[in-house]
């Protein structure tokens, strides 16, 4: 990180900063990315003083919005949310002097941490006195960052745990349920309920609201039918945003499977457990190496907490992460460390191994780290688990749904085919 | 019980079959459906009718899908119903290929069943065999019977159709024949199957081919036999083949309820269109705003003049295009004594030597033409072979006659057949050329191809555009992209009118946005003339104007500006009316034939696919060559070259190791083009002996293809399969390719990342080579930069040879200097180029890209094409280091990436100094390079030139671009002197 003696030029465009006093009066706009998880954490902005809102626009207008700002061979989500922040400015509703958009940068080595400069260079097409809020951990864009306080972090951090067992409960009970409605009804209950242990101390009682939630939706009657598992891997925007993947959970749904979406507290260990990797592979070692640890064993100990929970109200517990590390090394290495590197194919393998076998990898049109990790993967994860049945989708603005939908439904049909095959078996 | 019916509606047939209650067929169908799908079954339902009883039936097929769910008719997945087939009716088969209109599966029944589509971006199917037959202006079956008859094969980019046609036209121009450009089409249908489809898995035993094609075109079924090595008794074609997927579906259709023929079509019948299509608004709101429209366009025009009373001076504009051939006649006062405007058809050659008969005849001897000149990708063969006098680049030649109309024009936009470009003029000179890349070719031809799969002329198929109600959006990407889009639109309903000017706009959308990457209207300029054969086209002129916001001008002659500007040129550049061209003479012309042979150049080691013309007089006209020798002349003994320099000496450097304790492969490709000094040091200190892979080469390519993973990753990615196979090959103990997060730090950026690709590549060999082990494929993790931990970690991953630790450092470090020797040898000869350049007076080209594009295979001679101009060429890394470090918009977070900040960064002080980025297809990092280091020299007034390569090798276009550089140089230079 050091700089050359040499003087620098510098080529960079001036653009708005997020100055500490625009908290006050600046509505900060957010993409639809983890539809699961943001309603939580937004929350907990807006407790530390922030004004977010999560966008919910779509259609055509937001991808051609992102067509005419990002080059054809950017990468989707890019596309999606410039997208979504044009067409939501441009829609009225907000004082353009007023508002800032968000995006998350985790600084790892594919393009995912350049989708800030890219919004920045479309705002200053467009709306120039719109500043870009970067939401990191690794130290970029300090000055025009949120201020993440510790005890912020730990916060997000139980966040993202609940956030994780409702959308697993949800989508386990959602194809069952007797009476449609019943999950959803749930489901925003349960959000508004825990938005609230985030106002006192109550939030760190992991076991308790776990419970709470897990009862919740096993209370909600079922039918007992058995159906199609479908697990959902791949780049995690495209992974976790409708938007973004064309409503596949919904499409999953409606064609009577189960989706299985892995957790997103997995790839924030995953980013975690790569820093530690560098210092171990390649003797990088720094300040924040320690730092790393304790939030990596912290968090996997509560991970552990959680499952125990889950199995003690009779809920197979989600993926282990220690498993998945286990996983990858067995597919590929845990050295894969860029974009969403080897948790994909450990995923695939832990979905495989634990009755989900049917996989759809879903990731953008031309995704650099997916070459690798997903598409230059699959091979081996059958060679692992031969009862595997994944399919590669990718996501592009151009790409129709019916080119899409049909490879999906090739998957289904040879899945079908197998459950039906084990009923005559077993 | 009663009989099974199978509907397979694909996109764009529909096969119908009818089984017993036996299994055996008693009616079958295949039947081309125009996207008049609901129309289309109907009437086949209508002839099963007469079997009586009643059905039970299943729907298939890409446009089935829709279909079945409207009409509430059991629906199947195609490659599904294909393997209940198989299953029945041909069990032993261990694999089955079938290729449809615009999909293309793989099945394979033993080892591991496994059913496979083909990605979103793949060309190799029924649908580019057609648009391929169209560009051969042959149909289907003529192609087919063609092929057989082929000599040699031309390798074709198989990805995808746009790519092949950029092939293919090239291969027209020169003249290449096209009984092997047919075979050669089918060969690319294979690789494409091959590659894109079994990706790492052989197609291997006793193969069934299925659907249409493969059932129609025995070329194609050749191909495959060959290609796959299969025997008659292995590869089966059934009769049953182009409605396999029906019988399928008929099979399927067993547990369904039964129906009489009536209730199963008045079901379809009832089908409505659920309007779930984004409309844009019509092009016209009424009549009168058309003719309006109309009127104003008038306004562009050149006046005529009657040739056959004319007496008087002439000049002659030829422009010789990709799909079109234009000619023009002008008199000195700019009016038209003769025009013509034709289709290629393959043979542009043939076209301008009869229209110049024609002409001749025409003049009477009334007329002397006093100077010719001629443009386009022909340019240099129509110059030698009818000896006009002048040749300019077609940029040029566009720029002067969009002049004509407009002296104020700021913005000139051609969108022809296959190419799209954009000037942007200041000045009065160019001041930006834009022009469409492999992959954004929305352009002219794709609607005549399009026009005619709906079995119309185009002009007829674009004037039904004029006054559709509810245009169809239909994205802005690449024709593949839009074909599947179209495909959506049919399934939803949507007119053949609604289509039709949906095409017409996605066109302009895509120039727009994509091509010109304009941001806003306002920066297009605000005198545009647009121009090019395409724009004649109401509803495309109609279009741009409703995006751009703008009333434009469009010439009447908008397809012929090219050839005006050619005759402009040619008019400017006689110097007095004594002078008669020199072309050839109505007597010369009588008796003109010429003769087309391709061989292969063996002037080195490039081995270049070149084509010759010999004329009857005698001369010859070479062309396919990248560099001097191709065409017989001598190459100079110290090329300024800097790509040829560091590749010779690269593969230069290992030297015999007496007795070694093992021999180790390194494939040259990717990280080694930057780090082999470093690995070659290692080793040859270690006491191992170095092999080096083969040199890369098209067939390289093909000897790895069948391990290639993800056929949408960057060339030199797929490349090193075969590396890696002619690693094994030559019978290396192990192979060494480490995977590397981190590359070598040079302090002048955020990080220093390799890219993921780039990284990691080891491990996607490692898991679909099935030769490669963890004895014979040594891959260890390592950081560059950490001399302690990369000893460590080198001495366990190569532990079986027991190296003391004190050796792996003293070799590791021995390595580094040979490193460092080498990259200072690269600066050295840089600073050789340089002078020995600015000694000559010539302009210098710092050719932008990673170390990798120093193979020839990858950067396909472009090196050596600068040097046939006149450039010297030097490398970023030649040069970076004596560049500030440069802060950009975009987080700056690569190694290699961040000199190509500060290569650009250095061309904005040094007049001499111009920059080409080379960028490869599909690399994603390049998305966000490419606008930055544009942005760093526009800033500062210089030109930016990007070229996309990949696997196609398309020098034409790319000699074009160069060449356009080159005149906007000259001509900056000219404005600087005044």
């Amino acid at each position: 990180m050091k700089k050359n003696e040499r003087p620098s030029v510098s080529f960079r465009d001036d653009y708005p900063l997020f100055r500490p006093e625009m908290k006050r009066d600046h509505i900060i706009l957010a993409p639809d990315m983890l539809p699961w998880h943001f309603d939580l954490l937004t929350y907990l902005l807006s407790q530390e003083g922030y004004h977010v809102e999560i966008l919910h626009n779509e259609g055509r207008r937001v991808i051609d919005e992102g067509l005419k700002h990002v080059h054809n061979d950017t990468c989707y989500p890019a596309l999606c949310v410039i997208g979504q922040y044009l067409d939501a400015l441009k829609s009225g509703k907000y004082d353009v002097d007023k508002t800032a958009v968000l995006i998350t940068q985790t600084g790892g080595g594919c393009r995912a941490s350049n989708y800030l400069p890219l919004i920045r260079k479309a705002m200053r097409a467009e709306f120039p006195n719109v500043p870009v809020i970067s939401l990191n951990f690794s130290g970029l864009e300090k000055n025009s960052g949120l201020s993440m306080g510790i005890k912020l972090i730990a916060k997000f951090g139980y966040a993202i745990f609940y956030g994780d067992l409702i959308m697993t409960c949800f989508n386990r009970t959602k194809p069952y349920e007797v009476r449609e409605g019943d999950c959803a009804k749930v489901r925003s209950a349960l959000t508004e309920e825990i938005k609230h242990v985030f106002d006192g101390r109550g939030y760190k009682r992991l076991t308790k609201i776990a419970s709470r939630i897990l009862e919740a939706f096993a209370a909600v009657p079922v039918t007992g039918e058995k159906k199609v598992k479908v697990g959902i891997v791949g780049e995690i925007y495209v992974k976790y945003s409708p938007l973004g993947n064309s409503h596949l959970e919904d499409f999953l749904l409606s064609e009577g499977c189960e989706p299985v979406v892995p957790a997103l507290m997995d790839f924030i260990l995953y980013c975690i457990v790569n820093n530690l990797n560098d210092a171990k592979l390649y003797g990088r070692r720094g300040i924040s190496t320690p730092i790393f640890r304790f939030a990596y064993h912290w968090l996997y100990k509560k991970q552990k907490k959680l499952s125990a929970c889950m199995e003690a109200h009779g809920f197979e517990p989600m993926h282990d992460f220690e498993e998945l590390r286990r996983l990858a090394d067995e597919v590929i290495s845990q050295g894969v460390k860029m974009g969403e590197g080897w948790l994909i194919p450990a995923e695939m393998a832990a979905l495989a191994q634990s009755g989900t076998e049917n996989i759809v990898c879903a990731q953008p049109f031309g995704c650099l780290p997916n070459h690798i990790a997903g598409k230059g993967a699959a091979r081996r994860v059958k060679q692992l688990c031969p009862n595997a049945n994944i399919v590669a989708v990718d996501f592009d603005p151009s790409a129709s749904r019916v080119n899409q939908e049909n490879r999906i439904k090739l998957m289904l049909a040879t899945a079908r085919e197998n459950m039906a095959e084990k009923k005559k078996e077993g | 019980m009663g009989k099974l019916l199978g509907i397979d509606v694909g996109s764009t047939t529909v096969k119908l079959c009818l089984l017993g209650e036996e299994g055996e067929i008693l009616y079958s169908s295949y039947e081309r459906h125009f996207s008049r799908v609901k129309e289309c079954v109907l009437s086949e339902l209508e002839k099963v009718k007469s079997f009586g009883g009643v059905f039970r039936v299943a729907v298939t097929g890409s446009a089935g899908l829709g279909l079945a769910e409207r009409a509430h008719l059991d629906f199947v997945q195609e490659v599904q119903a294909a393997y209940t087939a198989i299953r029945k009716l041909y069990p032993d088969v261990d694999a089955a290929v079938e290729l449809g209109g615009e999909d293309a599966k793989i099945i394979f029944v033993t080892g591991g069943t496994e059913q496979r589509m083909n990605g979103s971006c793949a060309g190799g199917t029924g649908a580019f065999i057609d648009q391929m037959a169209t560009l051969l202006d042959v149909s289907v079956a003529d192609m087919d019977a063609l092929s057989l008859t082929a000599e040699r094969v031309y390798p074709i980019a198989s990805r995808c159709g746009v790519f092949a046609k950029s092939d293919i036209q090239p291969l027209l121009n020169q003249g290449a024949k096209k009984s092997d450009i047919a075979a050669s089409i089918f060969r690319a249908v294979v690789d494409q199957t091959v590659s894109g489809l079994a990706q790492g898995r052989r197609i291997k035993g006793k193969v069934l081919f299925l659907g249409g094609p493969l059932y129609f075109l025995k070329g194609l079924r050749k191909a495959f036999q060959e290609i796959l090595k299969l025997d008659d008794e292995h590869a089966v074609f059934p009769e049953t083949a182009p409605c396999f997927m029906a019988i399928g579906a008929a099979m399927s259709a067993a547990g369904g309820r039964e129906e009489s023929i009536d209730e199963i079509a008045s079901r379809i019948l009832a089908v409505k269109d659920d309007g779930n299509i984004t409309v844009g608004r019509p092009l016209f709101a009424s009549r009168e705003e058309y003719e309006a429209f109309i009127r104003r366009h008038m306004q562009s025009d050149l006046q005529f003049e009657n040739i056959m009373t004319y007496e008087g001076d002439a000049y002659l504009g030829v422009d010789s295009g990709s799909t079109t051939t234009k000619l023009i006649l002008i008199t000195p006062d700019n009016k038209i004594l003769y025009s013509h405007y034709q289709s290629n058809n393959g043979q542009p050659l043939e076209i301008v030597v009869s229209r110049l008969k024609e002409i001749y005849q025409l003049m009477g001897g009334r007329v002397v033409i006093r100077g010719a000149c001629v443009t386009g990708y022909g340019e240099d063969m129509m110059k030698a072979a009818l000896k006009l006098d002048f040749g300019i680049v077609e940029t040029m030649a566009h720029f002067k006659a969009a002049l004509y109309f407009n002296p104020d024009v700021d913005f000139i936009i051609d969108i022809g057949g296959q190419d799209i470009k954009c000037f942007k003029v200041k000045n009065g000179a160019i001041d930006s050329i834009m022009l469409n890349e492999a992959c954004s070719s929305g352009c002219g031809s794709f609607i005549q191809t399009f026009a005619k799969a709906m079995g119309m002329e185009i002009d007829e198929f674009s004037r039904l555009g004029l006054f559709a109600k509810r245009p169809v959006e239909l994205g802005s990407r690449c024709t593949v992209f839009m074909n599947s889009s179209v495909k959506q639109a049919q399934k939803e309903g949507a007119s053949v009118e609604d289509i039709s000017a949906g095409l017409s706009s996605s066109i302009v959308k895509n120039a727009i946005y994509k091509v010109i990457r304009a941001r806003s209207p306002e920066e297009l300029g605000s005198h545009i003339v647009v121009q090019g054969g395409t724009f004649l086209n109401d509803a495309v002129l109609r279009s741009f104007e409703i995006e751009t916001g703008k009333e434009v001008v469009r010439p009447a002659i908008a397809g012929l500006m090219g050839a005006f500007g050619a005759a402009l040129y040619a008019k400017e550049n006689t110097k007095d009316d004594t002078i008669i061209s020199d072309m050839v003479s109505p007597s010369e012309l009588e008796r003109f034939s010429y003769d087309s042979k391709s061989t292969t150049c063996r002037g080195c080691t490039s081995r270049c696919s070149i084509n010759i013309l010999t004329f009857s007089d005698g001369r010859r006209f070479i062309s396919g060559n990248k560099c001097e020798r191709g065409a017989g002349l001598k190459a100079p003994t110290h090329p300024l070259d800097l790509y040829a320099y560091k590749y010779e000496r690269l593969l230069a450097l290992p030297e015999p190791v007496e007795k070694p304790r093992a021999r180790v492969g390194l494939p040259m490709q990717l990280v080694m083009f930057e780090q082999l000094p470093l690995w070659v040091g290692f080793f040859e200190a270690c006491g191992f002996e170095v092999v080096l892979s083969d040199r890369s080469s098209r067939e390289l390519y093909f000897r790895g293809q069948h391990t290639v993973a993800s056929d949408t990753a960057c060339y030199p990615a797929k490349l090193m399969h075969g590396h890696i196979e002619s690693l094994l090959d030559r019978g290396v103990d192990f192979i060494f390719y480490p995977c590397e997060s981190y590359n070598f730090d040079e302090h002048d950026s955020v990080n220093h990342y390799n890219c993921p690709v780039v990284a990691y590549y080891p491990e996607l060999l490692k898991a679909n080579n099935e030769r490669l082990s963890p004895e014979n494929f040594i891959t260890p993790y390592l950081d560059p930069n950490s001399e302690q931990k990369t000893v460590r970690t080198l001495v366990r991953a190569l532990g079986r040879f027991g190296l003391s630790h004190a050796l792996v450092k003293r070799a590791f470090r021995a390595g580094l200097e040979k490193l460092g020797a080498y990259h200072a040898a690269v600066v050295e000869e840089g600073k050789r180029v340089m002078a020995e350049a600015e000694r000559l007076g010539k302009q210098v080209v710092v050719l932008a890209g990673r170390p990798y594009h120093a193979d020839p295979e990858i950067n396909h001679g472009i090196n050596k094409l600068l040097c046939s101009l006149g450039f010297a060429v030097l490398s970023e890394d030649a040069v970076f280091e004596e560049a500030p470090v440069v802060e950009v918009n975009v987080l700056n977070q690569w190694t290699y990436h961040a000199r190509l900040y500060r290569a650009a960064e250095l061309c904005t002080r040094r007049r001499e100094l111009n920059l080409v980025q080379l960028v490869s297809f599909g690399c994603g990092i390049d998305a966000i390079t490419t606008d930055e280091v544009r942005a760093i020299l526009e800033k500062c007034g210089k030109l930016y030139t990007q070229i996309k390569i990949d696997e196609i090798n398309n020098l034409g276009v790319v000699k074009i671009r160069l060449r356009s550089m080159l005149a906007a140089i000259e001509e900056q230079a000219r404005r600087d002197a005044r």
